[in-house]
């Protein structure tokens, strides 16, 4: 069979594609991979392999430090994630269909906390709560937390409101309908996939957080990625490698489900009968 | 008054400096097919807008069934609206978006379905109920909107350029069937358009507006055959406008002279002298080799656009102005740069007030 140059072209182009690929995810999981090996090692360190177990991840659940500061990272980026989406929507909402003196400039301001670098808005997120008095904690880390992801959530959701000002919801208030009941069952679904994203991407920002949350943290227990790195100066222990076992699977479960209620979300919306 | 369903009382509207609405008045009678027809920015679609209680009147009054409704919110008053690019709500079904209205006052299940297929049944989308808004033809979602806005029985339909996205066959059939629709429920009907031949099809009586103010308000042969403003005139169909001078009066039949020579027409209410406008539609000029009594026009034919069966021919006047003239194919046959003489039955032209 004769090959043409182009066909010979094409092949070489799929080969070195693949191996491409398959490199670069390679090196970008490997240390995961590695990690989660560990996590079942019968070793006190990470040095050699010796033997499957699985105690560490008996241990990890007797200890307390690390359960506490998962927890204590758990409610945080629960309640950062509830308000940011919740004044995310609002603001997006007002910015897209209102008209207001200002409101370039607050649609500009949008961006300073997404651009100025993290351990700027700590040093004066704590240098305004030193001046105030308010003492540093969970409290401290929240509003930490939630002025970095207000903006992430608020130009998520404002990129899911459509231009066409408010016929909806003037259809939805001529045909009978409240405000709010607008707001429910008009507003709020047309912009439902935006808050979703929203809510992801502010909860992975607050759970993975570190500068804001050591910064802000106080003499008390802190989030656990601020636990994990004060525990390297000792070293790492495989119970720690278990529980990074388990939160990936846990994010890997939620980008699965995500991707899920995304498509399930488009399929109602182009359903024939 | 007590046939009235939608009264305008002196209604104005202004946004920030530029007045909209000018002291509108106009009472609309119960079951009848009115249309606001318009160019853009004349005020038509912002006086439906405050009828539905999207804009609130700068001052004036707005009745339905002799009830002031200036603090009834838009969920409070007992009209409803058709918009302009549908409004279906894209996440619901047109089930759904036809009983949306029944679903908010919390009616039984069993009622809803019962309405919604009788309601279906009227717009002939049965078997579509579960379609999404994005799955339906311009046609179809028109409809759907119809459906949706006439199920909690509206004592007034708005309709805000309803047939403006569709293309022109889909629209001519949307007129009868809208046509239809209304004479079948007896509801009263506001329609708003910018598409004069729309407008003179369905309409029981036609508002004309200009700059937030109604010229004339009547039904559509009338708009047409009697127009009362050089406006009116110029924007419903095609005509020419003389400006004269009104020199003899008999009865309503006025003799009238221009630059261009000496014509008649009919009004009343002018005196000898008064300066006026002059309307005669292309169709009812006619053209002679001889003089014809009473009128002194003279032109040379120009050119000739055929139409199919009818003619449009152009007449330059000795006032280098230009009358249209359309004809029938078999009719008097004219070669260019032809000299004629120009008449018509005076009783076909318009005699108007004096404007600018």
């Amino acid at each position: 069979m004769r090959v043409s140059k182009i066909q010979k072209r094409k092949r070489w182009q799929g080969l070195v594609g693949t191996i491409y690929s398959v490199a670069i995810y390679t090196i970008l999981y490997i240390p995961v991979l590695v990690m989660m090996i560990f996590s079942f090692n019968n070793q006190r360190y990470n040095y050699y392999w010796n033997g499957f177990t699985t105690q560490w991840y008996t241990k990890l659940f007797t200890n307390s430090a690390v359960i506490d500061s998962l927890w204590y990272s758990v409610i945080i980026a629960v309640l950062a994630t509830v308000i940011s989406v919740t004044i995310g929507t609002i603001g997006a909402l007002g910015l897209k269909k209102y008209e207001f003196k200002g409101r370039k400039f607050v649609n500009n301001m949008l961006y300073i906390p997404i651009i100025v670098p993290e351990i700027v808005l700590a040093v004066a997120l704590l240098i305004i709560f030193m001046k105030v008095g308010f003492a540093l904690g969970m409290g401290s880390i929240l509003i930490g937390h939630c002025t970095f992801c207000i903006p992430y959530a608020l130009v998520t959701i404002k990129g899911r409101i459509s231009g066409d000002g408010y016929s909806l919801e003037e259809a939805s208030l001529d045909l009978g309908a409240n405000r709010i009941q607008t707001f429910i069952n008009i507003t709020l679904p047309s912009i439902m996939p935006g808050v979703m994203s929203a809510a992801f991407l502010s909860f992975t920002l607050s759970i993975d957080d570190i500068v804001m949350s050591n910064m802000l943290a106080g003499s008390k227990s802190s989030t656990l990625p601020v636990l994990i790195l004060s525990m390297n100066k000792s070293g790492i222990t495989p119970d720690i490698n278990a529980l990074t076992t388990i939160m990936i699977l846990v994010i890997v479960i939620s980008m699965v489900l995500n991707k899920a209620i995304k498509n399930m979300l488009k399929k109602t919306k182009n359903t024939e009968g | 008054m007590s046939d009235s369903i939608v009264t305008l009382i002196d209604v104005e509207k202004s946004f920030g400096k530029n007045k909209v609405v000018k002291k509108m008045n106009i009472e609309i009678k119960e079951g009848e097919f009115l249309t606001l027809l318009g160019p853009s920015g004349c005020g038509k679609t912002t006086t439906l807008r405050m009828i539905a209680g999207f804009e609130e009147a700068s001052s004036g009054i707005i009745m339905v069934q002799g009830e002031s409704i200036e603090d009834k919110e838009p969920f409070e008053r007992e009209v409803n609206t058709v918009f302009q690019n549908y409004a279906l709500f894209p996440h619901m079904s047109v089930f759904d978006n036809i009983g949306y209205a029944l679903k908010i006052r919390k009616k039984p299940k069993n009622e809803i379905t019962k309405r919604v297929n009788e309601m279906l049944d009227l717009i002939q989308l049965k078997g579509y109920e579960n379609r999404k808004p994005d799955a339906l033809s311009g046609g179809q979602k028109q409809r759907v909107a119809i459906a949706r806005a006439l199920i909690n029985n509206p004592k007034v339909l708005l309709l805000d350029e309803p047939l403006g996205a569709l293309d022109l066959k889909l629209r001519k059939q949307m007129q009868v069937e809208l046509k239809r629709l209304q004479k079948k429920l007896g509801i009263t009907f506001i329609y708003v358009t910018h598409d004069q031949e729309e407008a003179l099809t369905m309409s029981d009586r036609i508002a004309i507006m200009n700059e937030g103010v109604i010229e004339q308000l009547a039904t559509p042969s009338e708009i047409y055959d009697r127009p009362i403003t050089k406006f009116v005139a110029g924007f419903i169909g095609e005509s020419n406008i003389f400006d004269g001078k009104v020199i003899e009066v008999h009865d309503e039949i006025l003799v009238i002279e221009n630059s261009a020579g000496t014509i008649m027409a009919k009004g009343s209410g002018f005196k000898v002298g008064e300066i006026v406008h002059v309307s005669i539609r292309p169709e009812y000029v006619k053209v002679s080799i001889d003089p014809v009594e009473g009128f002194n026009l003279k032109g040379t034919v120009r050119d000739f656009l055929y139409m199919g069966t009818v003619v449009n021919t152009v007449i330059d006047l000795k006032d280098n102005t230009e009358i249209k003239y359309s004809r029938f194919e078999k009719d008097d046959d004219f070669k260019e740069r032809d000299s004629v003489n120009i008449y018509w039955n005076p009783e076909k032209a318009v005699v108007i007030k004096y404007k600018k």
